[in-house]
């Protein structure tokens, strides 16, 4: 049986809301190039982090029927 | 007792979904992707249990093993295509979910065709 994966929940959760509140006060600072950035950097941790939850979905269903 | 675990864990993930979806949807749409892959995740030990009492019973009956191959297999590509297409769809491309589905329904017409043929030679068999 495996476990319900509630860490990778809160990284990504905690990922989406600090960038979303470190763009808010980049933006208060005026530094609209350096929230650009910051929102990518953000967008590609969560990427990171997806793929390899969806790279285990797709390993494990290849495993059980075994496809390809 | 599981349940309420899956439960629990989709409404938590939805209030965070919700609160990112407003400043960054984009961050947003891979949260929901991810979870839903967790739960998915979570349940396959299930999954594989079906399957080997499945397996288990179509040996003991001496079922072809290449029919329940191709079974397996196309109820594998046909989750997957699923799983693709729901995930296009709640990002609103809905055009790009309905090219994967057909996509996948080809391959599974792909996969098909041995059975099928099987299944022909032995009508024409019984034909006098």
């Amino acid at each position: 049986m495996n476990v319900l994966r509630v860490d990778v929940l809160f990284q990504i959760a905690g990922i989406g809301i600090f960038i979303s509140v470190l763009n808010i006060v980049l933006k208060q600072a005026g530094k609209e190039e350096q929230a650009q950035m910051l929102t990518l950097v953000g967008v590609v941790i969560v990427l990171l982090l997806v793929l390899q939850l969806v790279g285990d979905l797709f390993e494990s269903i290849r495993v059980i029927f075994n496809l390809f | 007792m599981e349940v309420a675990q899956v439960v629990g864990f989709g409404v938590i993930a939805t209030v965070f979904i919700i609160f990112i979806r407003q400043n960054r949807p984009d961050i947003a749409q891979l949260l929901s992707i991810g979870v839903g892959v967790i739960i998915v995740v979570y349940v396959l030990g299930y999954l594989k249990m079906i399957v080997d009492v499945i397996t288990d019973l179509a040996l003991e009956a001496e079922i072809n093993t290449i029919f329940l191959r191709t079974l397996l297999r196309v109820i594998g590509v046909a989750y997957l295509a699923e799983f693709g297409a729901q995930v296009c769809r709640d990002a609103g491309e809905g055009s790009i979910a309905g090219k994967i589905e057909f996509a996948g329904k080809l391959i599974i017409l792909v996969m098909a065709i041995p059975v099928l043929l099987a299944v022909l030679e032995s009508i024409i068999s019984f034909v006098p």
